[in-house]
């Protein structure tokens, strides 16, 4: 039986439709319940929603032997684990967003706001450049309007909320899609099912 | 426990018992080589910066002589000092490990690879050595001529097992299609000594490291052993032979070793090495079974109770096999599996 832990919502669901489709399907996930566990004993698979965040804590800690998480996540928490495919869904990018007309003066310190501290310095210290990280939890949009921050490292799908919000991308930063992840020691003791779904799921 | 350090034992090794401090001086030079920067340090009564041990084979190494003519094998059980990767503070840790210090042969990498799988077997039957030898991988990024950055990078995507940023990067930097085609390949191949070592003769033919690879593991001859190329675990500390021990039901590796001449030349050592340590803190969720309670009988005695009776019924149930606390109440926080009043001269009932 392998454990898989799936990111609840828009993409969660998306990624169970490729598990299915890739022969290991759990009609029960859609009945219309709060259970957050589904098993299929014959195709071998019990599947739980976490939350996106989540999702890389169970595999690295192996309360999940496998699971789905935005490379964003992987890049934010770096989890020990194996990082087997790119699934190539939920596509979009970490990217350096500012007000429309923003000029970088390098000569102070930037200020940074994001909920993606790691990838931020990560980025910046690539390229040398000193930044102050604030780190917020959501609505990270409004900090540059309210002058709490230059910029932002956030991610952007479709850049609706940017505009709206009177902002561009001045930089990307790197591109994110689902990655399907597992836990090492699963990995060794459950090779063949694992590599069967990968193998299916590609 | 015991019964892994006696096998050290068994193979001649002695052991090494340390003191819990070290002079921090040897871990600032050696910064490179710890696991975590966090060291706890304290000023002693001489006003010497000292530290609590985050390492032990450091130490071992500087007070080891420099022979490089025979192998001194020493094994230790000895506590560290680190902040653990997601823990917000310093925690002890247990490790148990071996280290062989000199003129380190095929036969000495084999009797440290097996006593790697002694000590993973002590711990269950159901476990798996992950062998690599990273000389085969430096050797092909030494011929790749990629910046250190970027040497890292690959090393840290083989680690994950990562192919599709793997093929990404090598792209990315013009590695020779040849060469990344290796790469890739050895990324991809893992498994039995019978089905990778003839693919790894194929793809490098005449390679050296391969050949010890044969001979090393065909001779170690353990089905529970595997060659996978993402052991590159700290490179800048290990190079060879570098291994990883996994037991089922422990999330992460519990054991972890390798050859390290690397740090042997950095520290001016003529002889080279190899060890592995065991995390044994790693094991507690599989070696304490969590009981449903904490004695068999409670057995509660009343005042007038007769003591050399009371005692005597106490070990009578004791030498039965049974955990036996004698109180005069229950405590709120113990579970009892079976409750017995004893009264006067030795009535017991069940409660």
């Amino acid at each position: 039986m392998l454990n898989v832990a799936l990111p609840k919502g828009r993409l969660g669901e998306k990624v169970y439709a490729m598990f299915e489709a890739a022969g290991y399907p759990c009609p029960s996930i859609y009945e219309e319940n709060r259970k957050l566990i589904f098993e299929n004993e014959e195709a071998g698979v019990r599947y739980f929603w976490v939350k996106p965040s989540d999702v890389a804590i169970y595999v690295e800690r192996g309360a999940a032997d496998i699971g789905v998480a935005g490379k964003d996540i992987l890049l934010e928490y770096e989890p020990d684990i194996y990082e087997l495919l790119d699934l190539d869904i939920g596509k979009c990018k970490m990217a350096v967003a500012a007000p429309v007309g923003f000029r970088d003066n390098t000569q102070k310190t930037l200020r940074v706001a994001t909920k993606f501290s790691n990838i931020a310095k990560a980025y910046y210290d690539s390229k040398g450049r000193d930044i102050d990280i604030i780190h917020l939890n959501g609505s990270i949009e409004i900090a540059p309007i309210l002058k709490l921050s230059d910029v932002i490292v956030d991610i952007v799908e479709t850049g609706t909320t940017l505009k709206e919000n009177n902002l561009e991308v001045i930089e990307d930063v790197v591109p994110i899609s689902a990655r399907l992840i597992a836990n090492k020691t699963s990995f060794k003791f459950k090779t063949e099912e694992i590599e069967n779904i990968v193998r299916n799921l590609k | 426990m015991n019964n892994i350090l006696k096998k050290y034992q068994e193979y001649g090794y002695t052991q090494y018992k340390m003191s819990k401090f070290e002079e921090y001086d040897l871990y600032v030079k050696n910064k490179d080589f710890l696991i975590s920067d966090n060291i706890i340090t304290f000023t002693d009564l001489s006003g010497k910066l000292m530290a609590l041990k985050p390492d032990v084979t450091l130490s071992i190494i500087k007070n080891s002589d420099d022979d490089a003519n025979s192998v001194s094998k020493v094994y230790y059980d000895e506590n560290v000092y680190r902040v653990t990767k997601g823990s917000q503070g310093f925690k002890e840790i247990r490790q148990i490990g071996l280290e062989c210090f000199g003129k380190v042969d095929d036969y000495c990498l084999l009797e440290v690879l097996a006593l790697a799988t002694k000590t993973l077997g002590a711990i269950s039957d159901d476990y798996k050595l992950d062998v690599s030898n990273l000389t085969i991988i430096s050797d092909i990024l030494d011929e790749c001529d990629v910046s250190t950055k970027v040497r890292n990078e690959i090393l840290r995507l083989m680690g994950q097992k990562n192919i599709h940023e793997l093929e990404a990067v090598l792209t990315k930097e013009n590695v020779e299609p040849k060469k990344a085609e290796i790469l890739l390949e050895l990324t991809k191949t893992y498994g039995d000594k019978e089905t990778v070592i003839p693919k790894l003769e194929a793809l490098l033919p005449g390679n050296e490291g391969v050949a010890q690879l044969r001979k090393l593991l065909f001779a170690l001859d353990d089905n529970n052993v595997q060659i996978d190329f993402s052991v590159v675990n700290d490179v800048h500390y290990y190079n060879g032979i570098t291994f990883n021990g996994f037991v089922n039901g422990v999330a992460d590796s519990v054991l972890s070793g390798g050859q390290y001449d690397n740090m042997m030349t950095r520290l001016k050592r003529k002889s080279k090495a190899v060890g592995f340590a065991l995390y044994v803190s790693m094991l507690e969720d599989l070696l304490f079974e969590s009981s449903e309670y904490d004695v068999d009988v409670a057995l509660l005695y009343d005042e007038d109770a007769d003591l050399s009776a009371l005692c005597d019924a106490a070990n009578a149930l004791r030498a039965d096999g049974q955990t036996v606390l004698v109180e005069t109440a229950l405590p709120k926080a113990i579970r009892a599996k079976r409750v017995m009043k004893f009264k006067g001269k030795g009535i017991i009932e069940d409660a």
